[in-house]
């Protein structure tokens, strides 16, 4: 009997654990609502009606403007230059580094990752110092030695820019092929060797054609990276008036001076744009979902290297001359103009000074947005790393009824350019729902937790998988409730995920330009903003010492990053 | 004593009926194995009675204790039932050390430190892992992170322990070693095991009892190994546990023949009644059971004869059936290897037979 | 006698690594493999039965030592020779099965022949004539993705043996498979064997798969040759204890040699059954094969039953002999319940000396490569 009664008070528990899955729940799809479906419901209710009535006026009269049609091709143009010579680029480095026996190949490997870590407006703007048609210190060099009357290279060209955002965007490629040749079973072609084909035959019949999903994907990542792009047409376009789409929305913004029929402009534009994109993005998924082939290696064996023979020190040469083009170059410029005493001056020690720096630390303003760019960086890094756990938790363990629309909406924003994320944000939150966080870092704070949400999902939905059911069930049986049970197992073993979520967060957002350059206020600049500013204002040194703290900053994030992961306890 | 009994259990997944009135009662301190191939249901029964799945209707009892009832509303959550669970992937925390791990469950329940660590050493000194108290799974073998699993069973409850398919993921040779270090740890301490297992092998090596279930969820047979390996109670058990041939018998001019496709063969052995009666009949054979005997009227030809070491495994073909045949090297060496190609006599020992099924079926 | 196909003089390969120093991977490996022949390499996971496999494709170059194939020497350290794998004529079947999943089954198996440039008609005819030997016909146009472990594997052979290559090598080719089929295929390598005439080098680490594919077999250990027999020798008379327990279930007793009586080590009293080999020292190690050990009521050994397993096909028993427990295999009709009092006697056991421990280390060590 009193078993009995003690087994209805157990039973009675059992309900709380119910209302814990379906508080957590609840939470995910109130705070998607809030955070992903207001702002994109704008744009589009704000591109289709005028006081409250549809209408496609506004989107016919953009589309029949010569100015929209020449920035829509424009970004076009770009999207699929970038697009064909970074995949090719990829695929050869891939293969050089990855299969060939040229030296220092694993050094060399990661050395190439680094544009990935680096904002390519960063490399855009030294590009600019070197090679801009009117005052580059390379132009003016090679004016002066070959006495030429004119400019001999130009980077404010839609050649420019495909040049520059091809040396960022092209790891990409490089990253995943590395990986499928990794992964690819060595016998695959040692096969084709025993039927008798010789070395090349087989990279080209059966290498090149296994790896063939790997490069699509990475070829179609840049595309719709380089589509929604802002920072490198920002900073080489604008003064020769080369708009692309993103680039032309800022504008629109800029120009109208905050106006709502600016607004309303750029609302429209953002449909174009998002139209432009997800065409790439619905390929995209057909060239993802015709699936991969299954390459992994069963046995554990070294695959046989390419002897590159005589090739071996020029193509050595190559790669290096390679990473002193995409790396060394740019970053050095940044840093030796953060030292010049004034813009033009020639580079030589004479003329260094610390001033920039002394300025850029005094300067209230540049302060500011350092401090700010931390503040938003670690409080979008900390909510959307807990809320894609939450959503991930939901998604993976609980699988509710609309898991797949909460999937969706998580992973949406991010396929969005940021551009038009910026514009949804600033129609949901200025105050049309009555609340205005306009010129707050509220509002910039919401959209980087809406465009990095999916990266911590993705992350800790990946560790939640390999999270057994059978490791919590064990708990359950060992005497944990379903909250101990997820307190002491569940967390702990994906926190090491939580923590490289919070990472892959905390450094595009230390990094961002394209979503805070049309949110800032006054008192609200970033990091992005803030160079980007002084390089407008034609500031270039004080601009370059502020690009030298963001990328030494970038360094030592991605040191710390590097060591946590090292040894991590976990899944 | 039974020390848990399953009463009637129902279960389904959707449309699914998984388990239907399904009743087993567990005698106390012996080891008993549920058989089953996958899928007829066996780690759903398991889940019940841990309380990870919630059945439809029926009661489950722990000395006597009432776990589940659907008629009293009763269902004592998981954390609550104390019963030692040994899953198939380990489902060893791999942030935890070995201590920390079995040390888990006494935590839960508020044991006193010293009293925790008495009893990690003293477990451990059974599973023999007490030099990897402080390492971590991801530094042992999958043998050993299987004994922390039991070991962290065995705090859990001494008294009633559930290994679903613990072996499985272990190569052949560690599989028997563990298999013995079971046995000797009830012996040791007389717990109760419930051993799920689709290994029949693993079965007979290991339980006291054993209780077969059918694809479709039907508990068929109880009985210790002999029971079950010489006197399997339909044709399913006696295909489930060995390598089997069938031929048909019909029953012609009132005596059974042996059917081989064209030719009838007089059946030599005695068919019981109660089985046979005139109705067309399979005959079973193991393929050990089948010796070759030059003065058989069963001819047949020996298609492929393959030495094994320890047998030597034949095919042969009589009519247009073929049969496989086992023969140890040891009666090889005393009534000498048939060569393929040759012709042999066949005598059959130990036949079983069962009502015909339509052939392909 | 028939014709050497294969040979090897001497072969050696060294390997550097980092964490474990010089490996000797494969030492002075010396066979011949004849025209026709089913040989197999036989070992556990290290003994170098892939090195030497590989180096006879020509994956590997060789530290030492020469290699022939069909009399021509195709690697040599003495004249610095190496003929490519796509030179060597030869057919492969792997592991992982390596059928190219870009190309659907008709392509798979016309690729060494389009490499070979035999023209379009000629390259139908013998792609069909492969694939009908390996049960493929009518899946030409399908791709390996969508095709079971089995065909897949199948697809492979038919590529190796489209070319009508001397010589066949199979790394594994069986292991990915599930152990029906891998009986099947078994049966039906050894049947394309027989029509196209090809010699076969098999690798594998699993003694009843070499035994019943094989004419001739090599156990090798730790990078060196054991024994090369055929599988009846190799498994009535392994020439040591190694060969002994990799070939089959074995049970190793220690027995003390005293006045020309075997005793249990740690029973002195009771001396077993068996005639003691000559010249055998104080410790010997007697090994049996469990289902050649006689089980009865008396005339023997006396012991009891310590367990007793019950399985379909025979009895397993454990009795105690002195300190040390035997295994015994016996049919069902030898019953003894547990606990029952029995005697043993061992039939033609082999004698072995008491096993270097340093081996047993050495084979650990090369187990974490």
């Amino acid at each position: 009997m009193i078993n009995l009664r003690k087994n209805r008070d157990l039973a009675a528990m059992e309900g709380r654990r119910f209302s814990l899955d379906g508080m957590m729940t609840g939470l995910s799809f109130v705070l998607l609502l809030v955070i992903v479906v207001t702002p994109i419901f704008m744009i589009v209710y704000h591109a289709f009606f005028y006081e409250g009535k549809f209408t496609l006026d506004l989107i016919v009269d953009q589309l029949t403007r010569d100015t929209t049609i020449a920035s829509m091709w424009n970004t076009i143009k770009i999207g699929a230059l970038v697009t064909v010579f970074g995949t090719i680029m990829g695929v050869f480095y891939a293969w050089l580094l990855g299969r060939s026996n040229i030296p220092g190949k694993k050094l060399m490997r990661s050395l190439f990752t680094i544009p990935y870590m680096f904002p390519p407006f960063l490399g855009a703007m030294a590009w600019d110092l070197l090679l801009n048609g009117r005052s580059g210190y390379l132009n003016r060099w090679l004016m002066q030695t070959f006495n030429l009357s004119s400019a001999p290279l130009n980077i404010n060209t839609i050649w420019g820019i495909v040049f520059v955002e091809i040396s960022y965007y092209f790891p990409f490629v490089f990253m995943q092929v590395v990986s499928a040749l990794e992964r690819m079973d060595p016998t695959l072609e040692e096969s084709a060797r025993i039927a008798g084909a010789r070395q090349g035959k087989v990279i080209w019949k059966i290498t090149l054609p296994l790896v063939t999903p790997a490069i699509s994907a990475g070829a179609l990542q840049i595309l719709i990276s380089s589509l929604a792009h802002f920072g490198v047409p920002a900073i080489l376009g604008f003064s020769q008036g080369i708009f692309t789409l993103p680039t032309r929305i800022y504008s629109v913004i800029a120009r109208s001076g905050g106006s709502f029929e600016g607004i309303r402009q750029a609302a429209a534009l953002s449909i174009l744009l998002v139209a432009v994109v997800s065409l790439a993005l619905w390929v995209q998924k057909k060239v993802l979902s015709s699936g991969g082939y299954d390459i992994i290696k069963g046995k554990s064996m070294r695959p046989t290297l390419i002897n590159l023979r005589g090739a071996r020190i020029p193509l050595f040469v190559l790669a290096l001359s390679t990473l002193v083009v995409i790396v060394v170059v740019p970053l050095g410029m940044i840093f030796l103009v953060g030292l010049v005493r004034a813009y033009g001056l020639p580079l030589i020690p004479a003329n260094f000074t610390l001033a920039n720096y002394q300025r850029i630390f005094t300067t209230s303003g540049t302060l500011a947005s350092i401090k700010n760019s931390l503040v938003l960086s670690i409080s979008a890094g900390i909510i959307s790393m807990l809320l894609g756990t939450l959503i991930a938790y939901v998604v993976q363990k609980i699988k509710p009824k609309g898991t797949g629309a909460l999937e969706i909406l998580s992973v949406l924003p991010y396929s969005i350019p940021g551009t038009v994320l910026a514009i949804g944000v600033i129609l949901a939150w200025s105050g049309s729902l009555r609340i205005n966080l306009y010129n707050t870092l509220w509002i910039i704070l919401i959209a980087y937790i809406a465009r990095y949400l999916s990266f911590s999902m993705k992350t800790s939905s990946a560790a939640l998988l390999q999270v057994h059911p059978s490791l919590e069930e064990a708990a359950r049986t060992c005497g944990a409730s379903h909250t101990e049970s997820l307190k002491d197992i569940t967390l702990p073993l994906i926190r090491p995920a939580m923590v490289s979520g919070f990472f892959l967060i905390f450094l595009p957002a230390m990094r961002e330009v394209t979503t805070s350059v049309l949110l800032y206020g006054p008192y609200t600049r970033t990091l992005g903003v803030q160079i980007y500013s002084l390089r407008d204002a034609g500031m270039m040194p004080q601009a370059s010492a502020l690009g030298s703290v963001a990328i030494v900053l970038i360094i030592i994030i991605n040191a710390v990053v590097n060591t946590l992961n090292k040894d991590r306890r976990g899944v | 004593m039974a020390y848990v009994r399953f009463e009637n259990i129902s279960f389904s997944y959707g449309d699914n009926q998984v388990l239907k009135d399904f009743s087993l009662s567990l005698p106390k301190n012996e080891i008993m194995c549920l058989v089953g191939p996958s899928g007829c249901g066996k780690t759903t029964l398991v889940r019940c009675l841990l309380g990870l799945s919630r059945p439809d209707q029926g009661e489950i009892y722990v000395d006597d204790v009432c776990m589940f009832s659907s008629k009293r509303r009763i269902n004592v959550p998981a954390e609550r039932r104390g019963i030692g669970i040994v899953f198939q992937d380990y489902a060893v925390w791999p942030h935890l050390t070995v201590k920390e791990n079995i040390a888990y469950p006494l935590r839960k329940r508020r044991v006193k430190r010293e009293e925790i660590a008495r009893r990690v050493q003293n477990v451990l000194k059974q599973v023999s892992m007490s030099e990897y108290i402080n390492h971590l799974p991801s530094q042992l073998s999958g043998g050993q992170q299987q004994r922390v699993a039991i070991a962290r069973a065995l705090m859990s409850s001494d008294s009633l322990i559930v290994l679903d398919e613990p072996i499985t993921n272990l190569d052949a040779k560690l599989r028997d070693q563990m298999l013995n270090e079971i046995r000797e740890l009830q012996r040791n301490i007389g717990t109760t095991i419930f051993y799920i297992t689709h290994d029949q092998r693993a079965a007979l090596h290991l339980g006291d009892q054993l209780a077969i279930m059918d694809p479709q969820g039907e508990l068929v047979q109880i009985g210790t190994d002999e029971d079950i390996i010489l006197r399997p109670k339909n044709r399913f058990i006696f295909e489930f546990i060995g390598v089997t041939n069938f031929l048909p018998l019909k029953f012609i001019d009132s005596a059974y023949h042996l059917d081989l496709g064209g030719q009838m063969v007089p059946w030599p052995e005695e068919v019981p009644p109660e089985v046979g009666g005139g109705l067309p009949l399979d005959m079973g054979i193991r393929p050990n059971d089948i010796t070759f005997d030059g003065a058989s009227p069963i001819r047949a030809r020996v298609r492929r004869s393959v030495f094994l070491g320890s047998e030597y495994d034949y095919f042969v073909q009589a009519g247009d059936r073929e049969l496989r045949v086992q023969q140890s090297t040891l009666d090889a060496t005393l009534v000498g290897v048939a060569k393929e190609g040759s012709e042999v006599g066949l005598r059959f020992l130990n036949p079983h037979y069962y009502p015909a099924v339509a052939r392909g079926a | 006698m028939a014709q050497v196909q294969v040979q090897l003089k001497h072969v050696t390969k060294r390997f550097v690594t980092k964490t474990l120093g010089d490996v000797v991977a494969v030492d002075d490996f010396n066979f011949e493999v004849y025209e026709g022949e089913c040989f197999s390499i036989l070992g556990p996971s290290g003994c170098g039965k892939t090195t030497a496999l590989r180096m006879i494709a020509g994956f590997e170059d060789l530290t030492e030592g020469e290699i022939y194939l069909s009399g021509r020497p195709v690697s040599s350290s003495r004249s610095n020779l190496y003929v490519p794998p796509e030179e060597r004529d030869l057919g492969m079947v792997f592991q992982a099965f390596a059928v190219w999943p870009h190309k659907n089954v008709f392509e798979n198996v016309a690729f060494p022949l389009r490499i070979k440039k035999v023209n379009r008609s000629e390259i139908e005819r013998r792609v069909a004539e492969a694939l009908r030997h390996t049960s493929l016909t009518g899946l030409e146009r399908v791709f390996p993705s969508d095709l079971s472990g089995g065909q897949q594997q199948r697809i492979a052979l038919a590529r190796s043996i489209v070319t009508n290559p001397k010589v066949m090598l199979l790394d594994e080719p069986l292991s990915n498979l599930d152990p029906q089929l891998r009986e099947t295929m078994r049966f039906e390598l050894k049947e394309l064997q027989r029509k196209f005439g090809f010699t076969i080098i098999f690798v594998t680490h699993d003694q009843s798969e070499a035994m019943a594919i094989s004419d001739r077999m090599l156990v090798a250990d730790m990078g060196k040759i054991m024994q090369i027999d055929t599988p009846e020798n190799l498994y009535n008379k392994p020439i040591n204890r190694f060969v002994h327990s990799f070939l089959g279930e074995s049970t190793f007793l220690k027995v003390i040699i005293r006045d020309g009586q075997a005793y249990p080590e740690g029973d002195l009293e009771h001396p077993l059954d068996v005639p003691v080999p000559q010249g055998a020292d104080r410790e010997m190690i007697m090994a049996s094969r469990p289902n050649a050990i006689e089980l009865g009521a008396a005339g023997g050994y006396q012991t009891h039953i310590q367990t007793r397993i019950f399985l379909t096909d025979r009895t397993e028993y454990v009795v105690p002999i002195g300190n040390q427990t035997l295994k015994v295999q016996t049919p069902h009709r030898i019953t003894f319940s547990q606990g029952e009092s029995c005697s043993v006697r061992f039939v033609e056991p082999m004698w072995y000396p008491v096993e270097d421990e340093d081996a047993e280390k050495e084979r650990q060590r090369r187990q974490l490569i």
